[in-house]
């Protein structure tokens, strides 16, 4: 018999000491936190980071991220894709954008691999905050990968006017490789988000 | 119910991405529609892996925040399975759970409200369903908490749920209610979800999950979008 799905509700302003103790300075053992490998990791180190904007373009400092990604295999950390190596590599993370100045989520990882030849490198990322009833699903490219994401069938089914807001721009610093993206909840620029 | 238990996010079910009445959702929900799409390896994947990550302890809240004794307030015990549209267990999977304590104050930083923090109390935890999608807690009731929503707004007594299940797409964050409530009538964040499905939120008293002269039971169900039957793709 079927069931009727439990409603999603908002993660509220308060998720931090349940779901990133470590990041917020909480006495709680985390599950998840924003670094998704270490140091044996194979693949290119690089930070991802970005901020998350509202409608007047404020920036928002109670969302969370997830992040899910392939390895530099082009491997999901799961069962059905990957055996469970031990190379440090964790595939999934989380970071609040309430403990950095500027409101940013900062993740520390791999660049993951192309899945196939129709799929271009990429992050899964869910998106909630505060005044967000439903989470959200959306993906980042990478902007140096542009032949891999011109044959991607899933940026291709987005508007082209549109597919800038989910490529992540590549920087060197200092401290190494970041690719940086912001995600508007609204605007001009608003970022694509998938009901998948 | 939803008639078709295919998998897809049952957007009857669920509430806008932009209620007016919860005014945080006005500059925050897109006002685009997603794109819709069937979900690729990436969303059918997910954190499964992480047995070596949970800690057995977390799912007694009544004890993981405690420094010199009790928490105040009163005990309760809440339990209920994980399943998907089909009925179907959900094994193995993370549940998180976060809360105020009895007082309604929050333990996080920029939680205002002038009321007491409990010094035995954090208020979040984390446990596994067993093989039958069965997930136990233990905690306190947690009070009803004043916000800036509009003039005397005050939330409903609620537990903050986040649910994973076998993949990306199956991601829960909800909230569970307590019975008889006075202000769930009143509060906009409840009411954004259609009426219909409203009472999924709302957990059960439980005298059999009651344990006598310690704590009250509640049983609260929660219903994953089941998975589609996608073959693996690379």
């Amino acid at each position: 018999m079927a069931r009727g799905q439990t409603p999603s509700q908002t993660v509220g302003p308060f998720f931090a000491y349940g779901l990133v103790p470590a990041q917020y300075g909480y006495p709680l053992p985390p599950v998840f936190g924003h670094v998704l490998c270490d140091e044996r990791t194979p693949g290119e180190h690089i930070r991802f980071e970005g901020r998350v904007l509202d409608g007047e373009d404020q920036p928002i400092d109670d969302a969370l991220i997830e992040l899910w990604q392939a390895d530099a295999g082009g491997r999901f950390r799961h069962p059905d894709d990957r055996a469970d190596s031990d190379d440090g590599f964790i595939g999934f993370g989380r970071c609040g954008t309430g403990t950095d100045p500027q409101a940013r989520f900062r993740f520390r990882t791999v660049k993951p691999a192309a899945l196939s030849g129709e799929a271009a490198p990429h992050l899964v990322l869910v998106v909630f905050m505060r005044g967000l009833l439903v989470h959200l699903y959306t993906r980042v490219y990478f902007d140096d990968e542009t032949e891999a994401n011109a044959r991607d069938v899933v940026l291709a089914s987005v508007p082209a006017g549109r597919r800038p807001t989910l490529v992540a721009r590549r920087r060197e610093t200092p401290d190494g490789t970041v690719y940086h993206l912001d995600i508007h909840m609204q605007g001009p620029h608003e970022t694509v988000f998938f009901d998948v | 119910m939803n008639d078709d238990p295919t998998g897809a996010r049952d957007w009857s079910s669920h509430p806008p991405l932009i209620a007016p009445d919860y005014k945080s959702t006005r500059l925050r929900g897109p006002t685009q529609p997603p794109v819709a799409r069937a979900p690729t390896v990436g969303e059918r994947t997910g954190p499964v892996l992480i047995r070596d990550l949970v800690d057995p302890t977390q799912a007694d809240l009544t004890r993981n925040g405690a420094r010199n004794g009790e928490p105040l307030g009163e005990r309760i015990i809440v339990t209920g399975r994980v399943l998907d549209e089909n009925d179907r267990p959900v094994p193995h999977t993370l549940v998180e759970i976060w809360q105020a304590n009895a007082a309604g104050r929050y333990v996080h930083k920029v939680d205002r409200h002038d009321a007491p923090l409990d010094p035995n109390f954090v208020g979040a935890g984390h446990t596994l369903t067993d093989a039958d999608g069965r997930y136990t807690f233990r905690t306190i009731k947690p009070g009803a908490y004043p916000w800036g929503n509009h003039h005397n707004a005050w939330r409903p007594n609620h537990i903050h749920f986040s649910v994973f299940g076998p993949g990306l797409a199956q991601r829960l964050v909800t909230q569970m209610y307590f019975p008889g409530d006075p202000l769930l009538e009143y509060d906009p964040i409840f009411r954004a979800t259609p009426e219909h499905a409203r009472p999924r939120l709302v957990s059960g008293f439980s005298l059999d999950v009651t344990q006598p002269a310690f704590a009250l039971g509640y049983v609260f169900d929660i219903v994953l979008r089941g998975s589609r039957a996608t073959p693996w793709e690379h």
